[in-house]
């Protein structure tokens, strides 16, 4: 029975890619994929840093078997010097005699004037051997008797010269330095193989586990790109790096889905909004068309014509909220006397409030109220509050009673526009900022939606806040603005 | 008077044309920033219609260079930009009055008419005069028929306005900016309550009523007819 077999390396290059593409193009795959990037650079630095500490620590190891040699070899020399000045020749040889039959022996030779050879743990040396005297080491070949076998060895040495003529070789063989030698290259293949099987374990697991999600990622994108925008990034539980980024890719794809569906309702909002008027003026024209009496035609014709100044009215009221939003610096900044500013709105509106037997007036103000901002933003602003106020607070029947108030502290001034009307449902309150937006109390009534959407924007625009309180009976719209 | 219309959008040049030759003006028309800049510099004229966006000059420039050279000749700039900051900088470079593209015909016309007669050379009228109805700028009252008419100061202010243009229709967006300084449009039209409260002050219990509502356009003050 065959064991079963484990994953090869090539599994993760076949599932990314198709069975259908050429072997050249598979490579070409292979290698711009970031694992096998990953996984090729992971290999070359480890391998060029382990060899690195490799060679340093067996360069120094050798460096430090090289300085022991030397040392045993000068010991060696300063003993058989001693030892001759002590008891001439053959107290020396004696001394060497000793020395040669130790475990760790080193190598011995001597011979007389003539060359020949006298003593000595060796076999017979070339005579060019021991012809020079030095101070310093020298490598030489030598025969050595091991089991009764001769057998060839490299050897440090060094000659001295007695001063009867007679010459002595000292010398350790070189075999452990050479056995060294031998660990650290077996080293540098075990580095080799261990850094090819751990850059192919780094390659398997990029690829299979980390790559894997990010082609999810990309998967699910390529998804969004495509339009569906219901698609999310899986979520593993692990905690991960991946999870997380899965986690904030996710709320940020439900705030883009969020946004859209804002502006699709905007859209929808616009087409619902604008068809109704543009079927009405459609209509009027094709009447007055076809009215045989030219008077008749002619006051259809002014009729449409009213009819596309307030169509003109409402898209001036959203490119101005559309400017007003987009105006990320305020222009035309000054300071404002805020009591003036009313006092003009009121001046503008008051008839509008009588004329429906109501009333508007600005609540006596005993201070300067003083903000930095654009003027006619915020006048419109007010305008737009003011006419809310007095088509939409006013309870049936009932005329309806506005006033603005305006109130400070050390950091804002609060501008607050108030009717005695009907409010707004608590469910509605945040929604009636929205661009067109019109509550079910206020359908009939004539407007455009958008009044409460520029004074949204305008707050925003000077860094303000806006809030809506029930005063039960009546609303209260307030504009926060920064000093 | 000679009116000269700087405007490279050849639909709307020509029915301007047509309709201020209409209305009695000797019109000329340039199509670019150079035949415009030569016309104006050659030329004098009584009003002139500048557009921002020109092809080979910018409208504003030539509207600069006029003033350098001390030529003071109202100019309308158009803008097809339309921000609040657009006026402001129309009106720094020389302009005299601003409207944003698209306008309508009767806006641009009653502008231009305005303009006119803004510009006209004489001594500064103290006293408007419209029919038997007598407004006097000094001391700041009014009265029709030997009739004193009481009004408000914002009252005033409106019947002074449509008064210096009599004669010539004054659009609502017009009232709003120069009797109340907003250049934005509100969406209640409160200038017709307005205006109909000044109708009820003046035109009540007169046989020959002034004031008039021009359809579609705006409003007027006039003689009325013999």
């Amino acid at each position: 029975m065959n064991p079963p077999l484990g994953p090869s390396p090539a599994t993760p290059a076949e599932t990314a890619t198709p069975a259908a593409d050429g072997i050249g193009a598979r490579l070409l795959r292979l290698s711009r994929m970031t694992a096998v990037r990953l996984s090729l650079l992971y290999f070359v630095v480890f391998t060029l840093f382990s060899v690195f500490l490799v060679v340093l620590v067996s360069h120094d190891a050798a460096r430090i078997m090289s300085d022991q040699l030397h040392e045993a070899i000068d010991a060696d020399v300063t003993n058989l010097e001693e030892q001759y000045h002590a008891g001439g020749l053959m107290r020396m040889l004696v001394t060497l005699d000793e020395l040669g039959r130790r475990p760790d022996a080193g190598l011995f030779y001597v011979v007389d004037t003539a060359g020949n050879p006298i003593a000595g743990n060796v076999a017979e040396l070339p005579p060019a051997a021991i012809a020079d005297t030095d101070d310093a080491p020298h490598p030489l070949d030598y025969v050595r008797f091991e089991n009764g076998r001769e057998v060839g060895r490299l050897a440090l040495v060094r000659t001295i010269v007695l001063d009867n003529g007679f010459r002595v070789l000292v010398g350790r063989d070189l075999g452990e330095r050479d056995r060294f030698r031998a660990v650290v290259r077996r080293a540098f293949r075990a580095i080799v193989v261990m850094m090819i099987l751990l850059g192919g374990a780094t390659w398997l697991f990029l690829s299979r586990r980390v790559m894997r999600r990010i082609d999810q990622v990309s998967a699910t994108s390529s998804r969004l790109v495509a339009g569906d925008l219901s698609g999310r990034l899986p979520v593993t539980g692990s905690g991960d790096e991946f999870d997380r980024l899965a986690v904030s890719l996710n709320s940020m794809l439900a705030r883009i889905a969020e946004l859209m569906g804002g502006v699709k309702s905007v859209s929808d909002a616009i087409a619902h909004d604008l068809k109704t008027p543009l079927t009405r003026l459609r209509n009027r024209a094709e009447a007055a068309l076809n009215d045989p009496d030219p008077a008749a035609a002619h006051t259809a014709l002014e009729a449409v014509i009213d009819e596309s100044n307030a169509l003109i009215r409402t898209f001036d009221a959203l490119l101005m909220i559309s400017r007003v939003e987009a105006g990320a610096a305020l222009s035309n900044v000054a300071e404002i006397d805020l009591e003036a500013l009313a006092e003009e709105v009121v001046d503008l509106y008051e008839p509008v409030a009588e004329e429906a037997g109501g009333t508007l007036e600005l609540v006596e103000c005993y201070q300067k109220y003083v903000v930095k901002g654009n003027r006619e933003l915020i006048a419109q602003a007010l305008v737009n509050l003011v006419d809310n106020a007095l088509k939409y607070g006013r309870r049936d029947g009932a005329a309806p009673d506005v006033k603005i108030w305006i109130e400070q502290n050390a950091e804002t001034v609060t501008l607050s526009v108030m009717d005695d009307g009907p409010g707004v449902p608590e469910a509605d309150r945040a929604r009636i900022f929205e661009r067109f937006t019109r509550l079910e109390a206020s359908r009939n009534a004539p407007g455009s939606g958008l009044g409460l959407a520029l004074v949204a924007a305008v707050v925003r625009l000077h860094k303000g806040e806006i809030a809506v309180e029930d005063l039960a009976p009546g609303l209260m719209v307030s504009m926060r603005l920064p000093k | 008077m000679r009116i000269l219309i700087v405007e490279d959008d050849r639909e709307a040049a020509s029915y301007l044309v047509k309709a201020l030759k209409e209305a009695g003006h000797v019109v000329e028309h340039a199509a670019d920033g150079e035949e415009g800049a030569h016309a104006v510099s050659t030329s004098t004229y009584d009003v002139v219609v500048m557009d921002r966006m020109l092809p080979k000059r910018d409208g504003l420039s030539i509207v600069l260079e006029m003033r350098t050279r001390g030529d003071v000749t109202p100019v309308l700039v158009l803008s097809a930009l339309g921000q609040v900051d657009d006026r402001v900088d129309g009106l720094r470079a020389g302009g005299d009055d601003y409207l944003t593209k698209p306008y309508a015909f009767t806006e641009l016309l009653a502008r231009v008419e305005a303009l006119a007669r803004r510009a006209r050379p004489g001594e500064v009228e103290t006293t408007y005069r419209v029919g038997d109805l007598v407004l006097d700028r000094l001391a700041h009252s009014a009265d029709r028929g030997g009739e004193e008419i009481v009004l408000q100061p914002r009252e005033f202010r409106l019947l002074e306005y449509l008064m210096k243009n009599a004669g010539q229709v004054v659009t609502r967006t017009m009232l709003l900016e120069n009797v109340w300084d907003y250049h934005f449009d509100p969406q209640t039209n409160v200038i017709d309550v307005h205006m109909s409260r000044l109708r009820a002050k003046i035109d009540k219990g007169q046989a020959k009523p002034l004031l008039h509502t021009v359809r579609g356009a705006g409003y007027m003050i006039r003689e009325p007819a013999k």
